[in-house]
């Protein structure tokens, strides 16, 4: 949320709009479908609603009920809508149909079982995030999902959506793969599979997900002993950016200190989130010293395929994935020695 | 095709309106309920100027669906007085000429109130964070975050 071009975007939404206000026998009432009529090739949006008439909307009380709305064509799925509606009001073509997900009670949980989290993919990250005893087990994940948007955008946001919107800087998606997290899609036959989140996207605004599939949970299973993870992003502002660099960062410590298993994954660097094998090589047999983490920085920098934009260059979210691999990794190693052996 | 009724309570008033499966809820509770506390700014959820509590809950109105109101309890700046008898964050506000055009003010005072109902002494950077969602073109940040801040050393007086 909150980007610039986000804003001139807007500003040429509000051009539109204007221009349609002043042709009465385009927005004139009866006809008011503004978005069938484009003006000037400039995306039409009307104040008084998005789009045309014709859409319709649902709100499912179940998966299955779900599953049968979104049979039909051109059907979207949407949890808290915070990326679907400024993309409609950005000139994206809208769908015919809306089908809420928040009105499935599986889709707004948050679950713990001996072996696993289960999280509704439709959750509030506010509400995720409130949970004392999930941000203590997994603190860069909480973090990583506080970070969506503002404290308006969080009551809606969820991680469900923050990646099935499949943004290349999605702040939790590096966080939840470094925690090897699982989503339960529901399939058009009416079952279900799963597959693991680093499998879901599949490039910008793109996902592995086939016509007539939405995400119903997230699994995470429960953090071994002395296991932590931290997620740091990048943005030029202190609050209320898209994530130049984010990376997550995941170690388990044996009783010595010395680091068992380590997993590195880098958003924003290129078309979907990168997993760094050799980052994570780096770490694993070392103390978190001076010679791992530089190692590991290196290898993190060189992993990154980013875009050069407005927002960071190449050059600069190259070595930035560096420096916040080796910041994170130290905080996680820290989190990690602090559980000192307590089971969780 | 017909347009959906939506029932839900808006200031503690239940009511009733129509709208497009695809209209904002935003345009329903100025153009339906004639609540023009609750501006437009942006129109995606950049700016919080459409601040509201869904359920007591922070949200921006125009990033929400008007049909997702159904059965829902809304609060909007219109909501946030007692008849003539403004709350302590409002009457500081007032005295601290935390605004300046006022077009962000009821968003502001919204999203400040949701803050004070969680958080009840917040410090400064809380209150900045907590407000990072509201912008203000007439950067008048500093006397807002003064009006909370005082606002909530009243409300903690008060109730002591």
């Amino acid at each position: 949320m909150g980007t610039l071009s986000r804003l001139a975007r807007r500003l040429a939404d509000l051009v539109g709009a204007h221009r349609a206000a002043l042709q009465p026998a385009v927005c004139g009432p009866g006809i008011a479908k503004l978005g069938a009529t484009p003006l000037d090739g400039l995306p039409s949006v009307g104040l008084a609603r998005l789009r045309g008439t014709h859409l319709k909307y649902f709100a499912p009380s179940t998966v299955e009920e779900a599953v049968g709305l979104l049979a039909q064509p051109n059907t979207k799925v949407f949890a808290g809508a915070t990326d679907v509606i400024p993309q409609i009001r950005a000139g994206r073509p809208e769908p015919d149909a809306l089908v809420d997900l928040k009105k499935i009670d599986r889709l707004i949980a948050v679950q713990c079982t001996d072996a696993k989290w289960i999280i509704g993919a439709a959750t509030p990250t506010a509400r995720l995030t409130a949970n004392a005893e999930f941000s203590a087990e997994f603190p860069g994940l909480a973090e990583a999902a506080g970070l969506i948007g503002s404290d308006q955008v969080q009551s809606r946001s969820s991680l469900g959506g923050n990646l099935c919107n499949a943004s290349p800087a999605a702040d939790s998606v590096p966080a939840m793969i470094v925690n090897g997290a699982r989503v339960v899609i529901a399939t058009a036959n009416g079952g279900t599979r799963s597959v693991a989140v680093q499998d879901v996207p599949t490039g910008p605004g793109r996902t592995s997900l086939a016509p007539g599939e939405f995400v119903v949970e997230i699994e995470v299973d429960r953090a071994p002993a002395r296991t932590a993870d931290a997620y740091l992003r990048m943005i030029p502002r202190t609050e209320m950016d898209i994530a130049v660099v984010g990376v997550g960062v995941r170690v388990t410590l044996d009783e010595s200190g010395k680091v068992t298993d380590a997993l590195v994954a880098l958003g924003a660097v290129a078309p979907t989130v990168v997993r760094v094998p050799a980052a994570e090589a780096a770490l694993i047999g070392s103390t978190l010293d001076d010679a791992a983490l530089a190692v590991a920085a290196a290898a993190a920098s060189a992993a990154c395929n980013p875009i050069d934009d407005k927002r960071g260059t190449i050059a600069y979210r190259t070595h930035v994935a560096g420096v916040l691999t080796r910041r994170a990794a130290v905080i996680a190693g820290q989190r990690a020695a602090e559980k000192n052996g307590a089971s969780r | 095709m017909s347009r959906i009724q939506v029932s839900c309570t808006v200031n503690g008033d239940p009511v009733d309106f129509l709208c497009d499966a695809d209209g904002s809820l935003l345009n329903s509770l100025r153009d339906e309920l004639g609540l023009t506390g609750v501006k437009e700014g942006c129109g995606t959820g950049d700016c919080g100027a459409c601040s509201i509590l869904l359920d007591g809950e922070l949200n921006c109105s125009c990033l929400i669906f008007a049909p997702e109101a159904e059965g829902t309890t809304i609060t909007t700046v219109e909501g946030l007085a007692n008849g003539d008898h403004l709350t302590p964050l409002q009457q500081c506000f007032l005295e601290g000429a935390a605004l300046q055009c006022g077009i962000c003010t009821p968003g502001v005072l919204v999203a400040a109130t949701s803050l004070l109902n969680h958080n009840p002494n917040p410090t400064e950077t809380e209150i900045r964070y907590a407000l990072a969602g509201n912008l203000c073109r007439c950067t008048g940040y500093d006397k807002i975050v003064r009006a909370v801040r005082e606002a909530a050393a009243q409300i903690r007086e008060t109730s002591a």
